[in-house]
């Protein structure tokens, strides 16, 4: 019986494995390394390239492309903040401004403790009851600066 | 019998609390003694009232809303006191009979007759209301009859661009190929629009019919739905979908047992607008960087791994089990003038009652705001209403006088779009909105065309140098200037419609530019 260790390449490379012979492979490869890891490694970005037969560089250029791909870890918490028009017309430009503060961070960047990274994001559909933050994969609507600092705070307890 | 309960599964009510609202029926009903069954159904889109809890009763649902946790034990006594006894409800949140809402009552839902209704991926429950009988009857015809009664309906596309869907089926369906694509656009981006992720949360089955008929039209044996991934629910509830209906044998090798194959699978984006373009998706879907292609070939032509492809939209493949089911005259018969069938419009931003309001095309902006916002959120006056997505005009409000419709919106330089609304107060800068349109186009441009990717950026530059008081009107010339340049020298609508929204606000807001109307005329 064959014993096998797992580490994160290891599931990098079945990963790649179990996709690469889609049509189209890479998104879904891009999507389903970035859910397991958090983001995109550069060991990860090589094993990518050798089996998909392109460069490194072709893989890089393809997730510097896309917003949603990292190459860095995320906060334990990804806040998006939606920018676009609907939500600003119900606020979220004064939202933005508290998120920053509260968190004392700019958007693409970590609070020190790791806990938190804010974004923003072009529209989450959820336009009639903005402003909305996505965390993870959690919609937030109608949030206000309080509402904000309440659910921050909720998490925070969750995490101790 | 069991009454049942329903509570939505869909994303806006989730985000308002719909998952808690319904732990908290669970609760209650596991420490009582009542024959209820709770119900995760999808939601009828009137999303002021979400969550809306609704109960089944014998002369239809009866609804309350919007629900928190802490409502339920006072519901579950009304509900146990007088529904169950088959008198009026009697509480805060009562909304009576659903179907007597008149938001709803107002409408014609063609396309969104089962949204809210069903539970989502019930398979029977889809059946029993109707589908895949579009299907079963495009089973029984010429590849060239289904088409021939898609180009009957008028339907035109409803991602924004409105070709007519049935002469791009047609030109798939007569091109010789070994292999063909049906592709879903469901990469909804444009701000204040939502009705393709309703449509796939909570009438899965129906994109899923809409695409299969698709196939057989054309001879494509395969689909791909492209979700953007700002939509978890979406993709959650089409993964269940697609497995009940391959199950059935809806999809797959024998399609209802008639021998046609027809696979589909969803594939996610990633925050990227630009992908909403459809040559951009294609290259996206084919695992590049999503630059846009230049056309021709068209991807009708030349399209998916360059095979003959149809790329449509999400309500425009959902429009199709209904016109197959019912005939192109059923739908045609809606509408006005080249804009045939109903157009699911989506009332967003500051409104006290947004929410999904499919209409025939031909009423006027304002009879909808009128009828249907209930006013501004914050009961200021509004200033502009941007239709059409980030890339639609901004209307000031003496000009909401103009018929939904598309030909009436192109003539007055606006874009209908994907029928996207967002309303805006009177506390709206207009010229930090003209500043976004111009950043959008910033962070989104696929970088292709100099104008889009550097024109937007100097566009920014120029709007805060308007802003700041420098030769305030050299600049006014050079963002006109700008705008011109963008318009002819970008092959997609990301850089040549970034100045419509831009145009609009110096134009008809020329205060927030510190000009004088006659200034603002530079045309």
């Amino acid at each position: 019986m064959k014993i096998e260790f797992s580490s994160p390449l290891s599931n990098v490379e079945n990963i790649i494995d179990s996709l690469k012979n889609k049509e189209g492979s890479l998104l879904p490869i891009l999507h389903a390394i970035q859910k397991d890891v958090g983001y995109i490694t550069p060991q990860a970005i090589e094993r990518i390239a050798t089996k998909l037969k392109q460069t490194p560089a072709e893989i890089h250029g393809v997730i510097s492309f896309y917003h949603q791909f990292r190459t860095s870890p995320p906060g334990k918490y990804q806040i998006q903040i939606c920018r676009a028009e609907a939500c600003q017309s119900r606020g979220s430009r004064q939202l933005e401004v508290h998120a920053k503060d509260f968190l004392a961070i700019d958007y693409h960047q970590m609070t020190n403790d790791k806990k938190f990274s804010l974004d923003s994001v072009y529209c989450l559909g959820n336009c009639a009851t903005g402003p909305n933050i996505r965390i993870n994969d959690d919609l937030y609507g109608r949030i206000s600066n309080q509402r904000f600092e309440e659910i921050l705070s909720n998490l925070d307890r969750e995490l101790k | 019998m069991t009454t049942k309960i329903f509570i939505p599964r869909e994303s806006t009510a989730i985000s308002l609390g719909a998952h808690e609202v319904a732990q908290a029926f669970t609760h209650y009903l596991s420490n009582h003694d009542i024959d209820l069954k709770i119900i995760r159904n999808g939601s009828r889109g009137l999303f002021w009232l979400e969550p809306m809890v609704e109960v089944e009763t014998t002369q239809g649902r009866m609804a309350y809303g919007p629900v928190t946790s802490a409502d339920v034990a006072s519901i579950m006594e009304d509900i146990s006191q007088n529904i169950l006894h088959e008198k009026p409800q009697s509480h805060a949140l009562a909304l009576g009979l659903t179907e007597n809402i008149a938001y709803l009552k107002k409408q014609t839902r063609l396309t969104f007759a089962r949204a809210g209704i069903t539970d989502p991926v019930s398979l029977d429950e889809y059946l029993a209301l109707d589908g895949f009988k579009g299907l079963q009857k495009s089973l029984a015809l010429s590849t060239q009859e289904i088409v021939t009664a898609v180009v009957d309906s008028g339907l035109r596309g409803r991602g924004g661009a409105a070709f007519p869907t049935g002469i791009k089926w047609q030109t798939v369906r007569d091109a010789t190929a070994d292999k063909k694509y049906i592709v879903c656009n469901a990469d909804e981006g444009d701000s204040g629009t939502f009705a393709d992720k309703l449509v796939m949360e909570c009438d899965p089955f129906m994109l899923i019919e809409g695409m299969i008929i698709a196939g057989l039209a054309v001879g494509a044996d395969q689909g791909y739905i492209y979700l953007r991934s700002e939509y978890p629910i979406a993709d959650e509830i089409l993964q269940q979908a697609i497995e009940i209906a391959s199950a059935a044998g809806y999809l797959g090798n024998n399609i209802c047992g008639s021998g046609k194959t027809f696979n589909l699978e969803v594939r996610l984006g990633a925050e990227a607008y630009i992908c909403g373009e459809e040559t951009a998706l294609l290259e996206s879907l084919e695992g590049k960087r999503g630059m846009v292609r230049f056309k021709p070939p068209l991807p009708a032509l030349e399209g998916l791994f360059a095979k003959p492809t149809i790329v449509n939209n999400v309500l425009s493949l959902a429009a199709i089990p209904f016109i197959m089911s019912e005939g192109s005259q059923a739908y045609q018969q809606y509408g006005t003038n080249r804009s045939r069938g109903t157009l699911p419009f989506q009332l967003a931003g500051n409104v006290k009652q947004g929410g999904l309001i499919e209409l025939p095309f031909g009423s006027s902006l304002k009879d909808l705001i009128d009828n249907f916002s209930g006013g501004t959120a914050s009961n200021r006056p509004i200033k502009a209403i941007q239709v059409g997505g980030p890339l639609g005009a901004y209307l000031p409000s003496h000009k909401l006088d103009i018929p939904l419709d598309y030909e009436a919106f192109s003539k007055a330089s606006a874009v209908l779009g994907h029928g996207g609304i967002v309303v805006f107060d009177d506390s709206v800068d207009m010229l930090e909105q003209a500043r976004f349109s111009m950043e959008f186009c910033v962070v989104e441009s696929c970088g292709k065309c100099t104008p889009c990717r550097i024109g937007s950026t100097r566009g920014v530059e120029v709007i805060d140098r308007i802003k700041n008081d420098e030769r305030r009107a050299e600049n006014m010339i050079l963002l006109n200037d700008l705008c011109d340049t963008m318009i002819d020298g970008s092959l997609c609508a990301m850089g040549s419609m970034t100045p419509i929204p831009v145009r609009s606000a110096f134009t008809d807001f020329p205060q927030d530019f510190f000009l004088t109307t006659q200034e603002s005329n530079h045309d």
